[in-house]
């Protein structure tokens, strides 16, 4: 009797990590991994193609030894960011700091439709004048 | 010369090298500071670049104008390790200035007129009035990150003009303005501090790329640059000859010549200048007045008299290897066996001749 309520602990068990497991690898068939480098304050690649509604994740890694930032967004949400004063990012889904020298990931789904003006950029003073950014267009 | 009337000519010199700034709070207003808004002063800057038996005489003055919260600093690319770093002459790139820009003449000015690894090494430390000055060496993002973690503030050309630098000489000089101790030294707002650095190289340069780090593309940049060299230095890229017109744009060569003995009385005269050569010397004075997107070198000297300054000092690219022509080999593969057969065939008939003799 106690042999057999062991094995079925264990067999629950096994079931119960496999499960757990198989929960953190899963990752939907739909979400795209793009990696993003910057050196000397430019992005590689320095454009985007999506598809509607497509979920994006971006790692994205700064060689330079200062930061910048990688906010996705249409042409409002970049002006907004342009004149803002948040300091740092990483809150909302797109939007994420890069510190010097470090990765970082952040995960983004578009909308079905995207208005001209969508881009990734960086809006650390004079950075976005200086080309840090890359259009965002439907593929 | 009278100090007070040079300083009545009142030029002002600032930093002739990147300038950076810690602090949004502490703004632009400042010679040729940059802002982290992107915003610049539009200053003239000076230097004065004197190369005597192996040395380089590097001088420059640092000033600030507006209110300044303490974190004021600037970064200069160095040709070599300097043994020295101290006070400069307290006139000496304002008479250099009134060398090339005569003042309009006064009764007062005409009786003057008589007269590296992974994180950066800090080699040598110094202060110079109200300036903190680190010498560093290191690698573009070891710098870069000393001067992050500093405080410095980078603008976004920093990464790619700092490799530049550190490609052909990792030595950096950081200078960080102290506002509280020049408030106790009572330096006035917009007056210089000269800073003299005495570099040992056997090729000297003088940063301008530097001048253009943070100014957009349409930006003028303008310099005033003095040589004082043994002879007629040549240089890479190579000074335009002027015009005649005020706004010509480039590195126009407006003066070379030698210095006249009065400008070389008159700089030995100042204060901590007895490191100036007691025999002639040459003086070149170059204005710098182009966008900074032409401002893509710097400015490699050669006093030697053989003429040939190196292109790498003045920052262009290593010229490449030439590829070996297969077809030139090949003829010289065939010239060295016909040589060798002639030789062969010679060495048989003496071999004859002495064997029928």
């Amino acid at each position: 009797m106690r042999r057999g309520v062991a094995a079925a602990a264990a067999c629950a068990t096994l079931l119960l990590a496999a499960g757990l497991a198989a929960a953190a690898t899963a990752t939907p068939d739909h979400v795209r991994t793009v990696t993003m480098t910057i050196h000397y304050s430019r992005f590689d690649p320095a454009s985007l193609q999506v598809e509607p509604g497509e979920t994006v994740r971006f790692v994205v890694t700064n060689t330079d030894p200062i930061d910048h930032e990688f906010l996705v967004g249409d042409a409002a949400m970049q002006e907004i960011h342009e004149n803002g004063t948040e300091a740092h990012h990483g809150a909302r889904p797109g939007e994420i700091s890069v510190l010097a020298g470090a990765t970082v990931e952040t995960t983004f789904t578009f909308p079905s439709t995207l208005a001209p003006g969508w881009e990734f950029a960086c809006h650390l003073p004079s950075h976005y004048d200086f080309g840090m950014r890359g259009p965002i267009t439907l593929g | 010369m009278h100090a007070r009337t040079v300083a009545r000519a009142a030029v002002v010199s600032v930093v002739a090298a990147i300038v950076l700034m810690g602090s949004a709070a502490s703004a632009f207003a400042c010679g040729g500071l940059i802002a982290p808004n992107g915003t610049i002063s539009l200053t003239r800057t000076t230097t004065l670049a004197a190369y005597h038996r192996g040395v380089e005489h590097y001088l420059t003055s640092f000033s600030y104008a507006g209110k300044v919260d303490g974190s004021l600093g600037s970064i200069t690319p160095l040709p070599g390790v300097p043994t020295k770093i101290i006070k400069g002459g307290d006139w000496t790139l304002q008479r250099l200035e009134i060398e090339v820009q005569p003042p309009i003449p006064s009764a007062e000015f005409a009786v003057a007129g008589a007269a590296v690894a992974e994180d950066a090494v800090v080699l040598m430390r110094a202060k110079v009035d109200s300036l903190d000055i680190t010498v560093l060496q290191g690698g573009a993002v070891a710098v870069g990150n000393w001067a992050r973690e500093h405080g410095f503030f980078l603008p976004p050309d920093a990464p790619e003009v700092l490799a530049f630098y550190a490609d052909r000489s990792p030595i950096f000089m950081a200078t960080r303005f102290n506002a509280k101790r020049a408030a106790a030294q009572g330096l006035a707002e917009g007056e210089g501090t000269p800073v003299h650095v005495v570099i040992p190289t056997p090729n000297p340069w003088v940063p301008l790329r530097i001048l253009a780090l943070g100014r957009q593309p349409q930006d003028l940049i303008q310099a005033d640059v003095f040589l004082l060299t043994d002879r007629k230095p040549e240089m890479l890229p190579q000074g335009l000859a002027p015009t005649g017109n005020p706004d010509q744009q480039g590195i126009v060569q407006e003066r070379s010549e030698p210095a006249s003995a009065s400008l070389m009385n008159d700089l030995r005269s100042d204060s901590r200048s007895k490191w100036i050569p007691n025999g002639e010397m040459w003086f070149t004075y170059l204005r710098i007045d182009a966008p900074a997107s032409t401002i893509t070198h710097d400015l490699a000297i050669d006093a030697s008299g053989f003429g040939h300054p190196d292109p790498i000092a003045a920052g262009f690219p290593p010229a490449s290897i030439p590829v070996p022509d297969p077809n030139a080999a090949r003829s010289l593969l065939w010239l060295g066996a016909g040589i060798a057969l002639v030789a062969l065939f010679a060495r048989w008939r003496i071999q004859q001749a002495a064997t029928t003799r």
